[in-house]
């Protein structure tokens, strides 16, 4: 845990624009350079250059399920002045246990004044205007894109989970607002936890340092059991609304997850876009499907796409939720001198002509995203991986595309698609009717 | 815990009257994962947002409760729990810190179902499997001067008892991770995984791992309600004299390292991963794995200063707090030093630092992927609060 010092504001914080006060805070770097997190240093890893300034950092969580209250926990852990001062849900309930969770973690930073509590579709507009300085998304990801605008317009800073959109709409609105958070020098951090875990890190660079030679073929699994069932219509409460219902379910709908590819398996996109380089494919194939009853929901459960990159690199990835299956999530890669295999064993290998294996300790890379999102808004520099999280998410979309259609998806194709899957207006009382279970062969491309 | 139900036995006993009700009647629909109506009525803090402490009329939770609304399904509450629901409220509605109506049963009804399942267990005079090897009774000198933490030596009696001669297997855990068991006396169950839990190291033959405590008493539970013996994780003491099979060598086969790799796999011959049970030597109990493959849980609480004043016989040092507890024998991930017989781990919360979920799981250590267990079967059957204690250390309470 990081030391809280007391003491008046050195100055007067702002957020925009900060480099007014970029070399007050380097000053401040240099007195403070020893100062370190204990963490870190059990961590094994560098240490990290901090609480250089007393002044709070002002954080506001929207979405207080299980991820957005660990990932508000990192963020307060993140700096010795960052502090919880609102929090925004669609139910009380939902707020009580988050701030129950991070009152027993946080302690004295979890400051959230019972008027700084805001509930409902809207409560993100309000806690943009309570006056946080930065904010954490973590609602159902269909929300994310309006959140964002939103959020980035306001010149909050922002730590977004991924995915980042369901639909290519949403995706294309991301774009845009990435290079508005640069122009407002706000940043941009996403929950790719896999680029901020240092020996995920280590094994890319040793891929793109030659390691195995050019990458000629990927394999990404993600096979797991099922994630957030629908539980069965008898249990809806009379009078609940669709639209309701399904946010409570968020899981099971596309317009709200984006589907299991999407939500999930999009971490293993995320990857094989790093493989290369964040360049996107030419074109994907794919095939999925429904086996267990859907309940109403209409996401499926198995998808497996095989992406065509330049010089006819494939790069295949299966992912399923089903029970009593195989169970593995790894990356197979092959190059021409060699492979690399992250995850089927706790440490990533590569064998060939170059022998290597991670050694040294893991570090939390939840944790890891934090300190250096607070640390790139403390020095005036702030991260922004906003491109990459929008065309990560998309390589997974245009996988869901592709097995939807039955047809081949073009990466134009899909950045380009008219498919609206988030509704344009929500009403919490409304009516959502559930599209059916998509169809290859019959769903059209659009 | 205990002084703060003792302070309410004045008044409306709330673990005995409340409580029971809104476990059974209540909390299947307003919990964590369905909570009904976005109600909740698992924590004080849920609970309040539909009572007023001392005016049970203003309270939905009494009047939706009195007008028959709820619970929606018959039968109704009875005259005397709607009465006890309306005086607690009227005394306050007052809630014992740090209870939560789910994920664990309160003490009261956990110890109600321990004493059916010994009446169960003491009934049934079947043998036990055979996977399990007789652990005779005798004396041995626990601890070692190789470290600080495990001296002084210091001679130790201990009662026979059958052990397992193999780690638990992910064959044998998984029929736990994923029974389909419901209704009052299923024994509390791990919540789905999030990520594949062997890390891609292998299932079928290969040891279980990254499990809390809290998971594997509850698989011991489990097991014994299964199958009507009693089961339980090993005291600290019972693992080191198992382990050390009447020697008193660093390793069971004596103090060559070299001899190692015949009888473990550790970080020098492991391959980066755990391997299948029972596939190196045996020690001369007849036991597999006590040295290296995964290290296992103890039942008891990790303390430096309790050998200078251990019991003389059967030792336990009971956990009065969630970490760190005991864990033995080392793993494919350790030196050669870390797997003799004496050598001791401290568990840590940072095993399970890649939770991102808040609140961390209680079932799950996600880092810590060297850590598994095996069990023991005593030949005398404890009481039935002697088991309670075993199958409920406090780990469950770690967030």
């Amino acid at each position: 845990m990081p030391v809280i010092l007391s003491g008046p504001a050195l100055y007067e914080f702002s957020f925009q624009p900060l480099t007014h006060y970029t070399n007050k805070m380097e000053q401040d770097n240099r007195r403070n350079f020893l100062k370190t997190t204990g963490a870190a240093i059990a961590a094994g890893f560098p240490s990290l250059i901090r609480g250089q300034a007393t002044n709070a950092i002002k954080v506001g969580l929207v979405g207080c399920g299980g991820r957005g209250t660990g990932a508000a926990s990192q963020a307060m852990k993140a700096d010795d002045y960052a502090e919880l001062t609102a929090v925004a849900d669609v139910y009380q309930d939902r707020v009580d246990t988050c701030l129950e969770s991070l009152g027993k973690i946080n302690g004295a930073k979890v400051k959230v004044d019972p008027k700084n509590v805001f509930l409902g579709l809207d409560a993100y507009q309000k806690l943009i205007d309570s006056g946080v300085d930065v904010v954490i998304l973590a609602t159902p990801p269909g929300f994310r894109p309006a959140h964002l605008r939103a959020c980035i317009e306001a010149g909050k800073h922002v730590f977004c989970e991924k995915p980042i959109a369901v639909d290519a709409f949403g995706v294309r609105d991301v774009l845009e607002t990435a290079k508005l958070a640069k122009q407002k020098n706000v940043a941009l951090v996403s929950g790719f936890c896999w680029r901020y875990s240092n020996y995920i890190v280590a094994t890319f660079d040793q891929i793109q340092s030659g390691a195995i030679g050019d990458i000629v073929a990927y394999y990404a699994t993600y096979y797991t059991s099922p994630v957030k069932p629908m539980p069965p219509a008898k249990d809806r409460p009379a009078g609940m609304s669709d639209v309701e219902w399904q946010i409570k379910n968020w899981y099971n709908f596309q317009w709200l997850c984006g589907d299991s590819l999407v939500e999930q398996a999009v971490h293993s996109a995320d990857k094989i876009a790093w493989s290369q380089n964040d360049k996107p494919p030419i074109s994907c194939v794919a095939v999925g499907g429904r086996q267990i009853p859907a309940e109403d929901g209409n996401i499926y459960d198995h998808f497996e796409v095989n992406y065509l990159y330049p010089n006819n690199v494939r790069a295949v990835l299966g992912c399923r939720q089903i029970e009593n299956c195989w169970n593995e999530n790894a990356d197979y890669i092959l190059g021409t001198k060699g492979a690399c295999t992250i995850g089927r064993s706790p440490m990533p290998k590569i064998t060939g002509a170059k022998e290597w294996t991670f050694e040294g300790q893991k570090y939390d890379m939840y944790q890891y995203e934090h300190d250096m999102m607070f640390q790139s808004i403390r020095k005036g520099q702030p991260i922004n991986n906003g491109e990459r999280m929008a065309t990560s998410t998309l390589l997974a979309m245009m996988g869901r595309m592709a097995a939807y259609t039955g047809r081949e998806v073009t990466w134009d194709q899909a950045l380009n698609s008219q498919e609206r899957i988030f509704p344009e207006k929500l009403d919490w009382n409304g009516s959502m009717p559930v599209a059916p279970l998509p169809r290859p062969g019959v769903n059209k491309l659009i | 815990m205990l002084y703060s139900f003792l302070l309410l036995v004045a008044a409306v006993n709330f673990e005995d009257k409340i409580a029971p009700v809104l476990i059974d009647r209540c909390v299947p629909c307003h919990n964590s994962v369905k909570a009904m109506g976005s109600v909740r009525l698992t924590t004080s803090i849920a609970v309040s947002r539909v009572v007023t402490p001392g005016e049970p009329e203003k309270s939905a939770l009494y009047t939706s409760i009195e007008s028959g609304k709820m619970p929606p399904n018959d039968p109704k509450l009875t005259k005397d729990q709607r009465e006890a629901i309306r005086e607690w409220i009227k005394e306050g509605a007052k809630w014992p810190p740090g209870i939560a109506l789910e994920g664990t049963r309160l003490p009261a009804v956990e110890r109600a179902f321990v004493s059916r399942l010994r009446d169960k267990i003491a009934a049934n005079k079947a043998s036990p499997a055979s996977n399990m090897a007789l652990i005779p009774e005798g004396d041995f000198v626990m601890g070692s001067m190789r470290r600080k933490d495990e001296q002084p030596p210091h001679k130790v009696h201990i009662d026979s008892f059958y052990m397992d001669k193999y780690e638990t297997t992910w064959d044998q855990y998984r029929l736990f991770m994923f029974a389909k068991e419901e209704g009052v006396d299923a024994v509390s169950r791990p919540t789905r995984p999030y990520v594949e839990m062997s890390f891609g190291m292998g299932i079928e033959g290969f040891p279980a791992i990254s499990m809390t405590q809290h998971a594997a008493n509850k698989y011991a539970e489990w097991l014994s309600q299964k199958t009507g013996q009693f089961y339980r994780l090993p005291t600290e003491a019972e693992w080191e004299y198992a382990c050390r099979a009447g020697t008193t060598t660093a390793y069971s086969f004596g103090d060559d390292v070299k001899q190692l790799v015949n009888y473990a796999y550790y970080a020098a011959n492991s391959g980066g991963k755990y391997q299948k049970v029972g596939s190196k030597l045996p020690n001369p109990w007849g036991m597999y794995d006590m040295h290296g493959n995964v290290m296992e849980w103890t039942l008891d609480q990790y303390s430096t200063d309790f050998y200078a004043h251990s019991p003389a016989a059967n030792p336990w040092n009971q956990a009065a707090k969630p970490y760190p507890h005991a864990v033995r024998g080392g793993s494919w991930q350790d030196a050669a030093e870390m797997l003799t017989c004496s050598a001791r781990v401290a568990s840590d919360p940072s095993w399970k630092e890649q939770d991102p979920q808040l609140p961390k799981s209680v079932w799950y250590e996600t880092d810590a992927q060297g850590l598994g267990f095996r069990l023991v079967r005593p030949l005398k059957l404890p009481s039935a609060e002697e088991m309670y204690k075993y199958w409920n250390s406090g780990v469950e309470k770690d967030n």
